[in-house]
């Protein structure tokens, strides 16, 4: 059998058996006979993904043909979703439709999975069969969790005697279902990786949820947080205030426990240099690293976990035409890794591409910032802010000096806020 | 508009006025994720639309917030990130989107 790429009627056949159209053939036929439209192929519907792939169609002015292909039939977010775990919101508060982008906006939304990329053939294959071509890819694949960094770990999810919750979706209801289950005086932990890791302040933010709902619930429950951490990584000052003030007894705060086996039958959680620790609800977050897409197409180079990119138009070091974003990067100097800031890196990404297609120079002094509330209970939120800017010197984004900060306290008022932040990013993003 | 073509020449080194457009709308998007895609606000949302609002009125908002002399939970912090410069171009931005 031949290793050669299938020829331009086998890859119609292939895309029409997929609902594609025939415009979006090609791949490298297409680039020796240079198309009316450049084709641009939006891989992951996150907060990365969904907002490229609306602001592709904005800043062209509807004029490139933008695919997104995202395997679920609806986004659900991640950030606000330990409010379904602390039980103050329901997985429909949490969950968007894709229709608007297509609706409203002309992008093509293909419900499948990219299984390959062939960079140098410009090129992506789906796991419906579908091979397409692209003139630029934008990859926002997300983060994969290191199951095996953990013993025991993969086989204990797979059964689902320990959760992670961290791709929102059915294990964060199941989560919330297992602390339901919990009896009163029982003990929920939350082991969190070294940082790196998607999203920092969530861990603690989660653990405030359930403690949150324990107290109402169940007062005699308790909440462990094991960090592999020196310290909290996040909002560390305002966290401990909270955790002292409003859940003394009940959320206790260990340092450098760096999980590295669980016995999920005993409810065990053995660490690198601390005691084991037993509870009853085990959620065990192990290291993270970029999507496995990403790792698979060979772009995860920074100690094979991250993507490196030029900050400028955020495309991957080693391949060209590939513009990588979200929390699958290596990140710059005090950037998070967060739903917020893959949106910001998204904008700029989009408005590089258009650039490039139209053959102008990239902005040369892009800017990013982030915004991201932690709900310590139902009602009350607190947040973190940043701007950062691209430095020409260092090639990187640095947070402007004297700009950004943190809530004074946690207040009803900035869960208002809260709210209303997620509801505007989802519709920036997708409406 | 003509579609961008693939085989458009390297990139040039003097950006012509589209392409400072194209920047422009990129610094005001990082306003979007909150205040609503081109500064078109949710109706339920405390923050105002920022969409058609006179540019001298956002510049000196804007300015008040940096100088911490209007009050705000994170927009003085935001604020304090962007030069003179760039406020002004993010309010002539704003005034000129649709409501």
């Amino acid at each position: 059998m031949s290793m050669a790429a299938p020829s331009r009627e086998r890859r119609r056949l292939l895309a029409a058996a997929a609902g594609l159209s025939a415009g979006w053939l090609g791949g490298c036929a297409g680039r020796a006979a240079p198309p009316s439209t450049a084709r641009v192929l939006v891989v992951g519907g996150g907060y990365g993904g969904a907002t490229a792939a609306k602001y592709l169609r904005l800043f062209s002015r509807q004029s490139l043909d933008v695919m997104l292909i995202e395997p679920r039939q609806s986004f659900v977010s991640c950030p606000a979703s330990n409010l379904v775990i602390g039980g103050s919101r329901t997985m429909a508060d949490i969950t968007r439709p894709y229709d608007d982008l297509g609706r409203r906006h002309g992008v093509r939304v293909v419900r499948d999975t990219v299984t390959r990329i062939d960079t140098a053939g410009h090129e992506a294959v789906l796991a419906g069969g579908a091979t397409i071509g692209y003139d630029k890819l934008v990859l926002s694949p997300g983060i994969e969790l290191m199951w095996d960094e953990v013993e025991g770990l993969r086989e204990a999810h797979a059964a689902g005697r320990i959760l992670q919750a961290w791709h929102a979706g059915a294990e964060t209801l199941a989560l919330r279902r297992q602390l339901e289950a919990m009896p009163d005086g029982g003990v929920f932990a939350i082991a969190i990786p070294e940082a790196p890791y998607r999203c920092p302040p969530a861990p603690y933010e989660r653990a405030c949820q359930a403690a949150s709902y324990f107290k109402r619930a169940k007062p005699r429950a308790k909440v462990l947080i094991l960090d592999a951490n020196q310290e909290v990584t996040s909002k560390g000052a305002l966290f401990r205030k909270v955790w002292a003030d409003d859940y003394a007894g009940m959320i206790e705060y260990r340092p450098q426990y760096q999980c590295v086996a669980v016995d999920a039958r005993a409810g065990v959680l053995h660490f690198e240099v601390q005691d084991d620790v037993r509870a009853d609800v085990l959620n065990v977050l192990p290291p993270m690293r970029a999507g496995a897409l990403a790792v698979r197409t060979g772009l995860a180079t920074a100690n094979d976990r991250w993507c490196l990119v030029d900050w400028l138009d955020l495309q991957s070091t080693v391949a060209r035409d590939v513009h990588v974003l979200g929390d699958s990067l290596q990140v710059a100097p005090a950037m998070p890794k967060s739903g917020h800031m893959a949106n910001n890196q998204a904008k700029v990404a989009a408005a590089a591409i258009v650039a490039q297609l139209r053959g102008w120079p990239v902005d040369p002094a892009p800017m990013l910032a982030n915004t991201c509330y932690s709900f310590v209970d139902a009602t009350r939120a607190m947040h973190v802010a940043s701007v950062h800017r691209y430095d020409p010197a260092q090639r990187t984004y640095l947070p402007v000096q004297g700009a950004g900060g943190l809530s004074a306290a946690p207040n009803e008022h900035e869960g208002v806020y809260g709210w209303n932040w997620a509801r505007s990013i989802w519709d920036d993003m997708l409406a | 508009m003509a579609a961008p073509s693939i085989a458009a020449p390297p990139a040039a080194a003097a950006a012509t006025p589209q392409a400072e457009d194209l920047y422009r709308q990129s610094l005001a998007a990082a306003c979007a994720s909150c205040h609503g895609t081109q500064g078109r606000a949710r109706g339920d949302v405390a923050w105002g639309a920022l969409a058609g609002m006179p540019a001298a009125v956002l510049a000196e908002r804007l300015r008040a917030f940096k100088a911490g002399t209007r009050p705000s939970t994170v927009m003085q912090q935001l604020a304090r990130g962007y030069s003179d410069a760039q406020i002004d171009a993010l309010a002539a931005y704003f005034a000129a989107q649709a409501k």
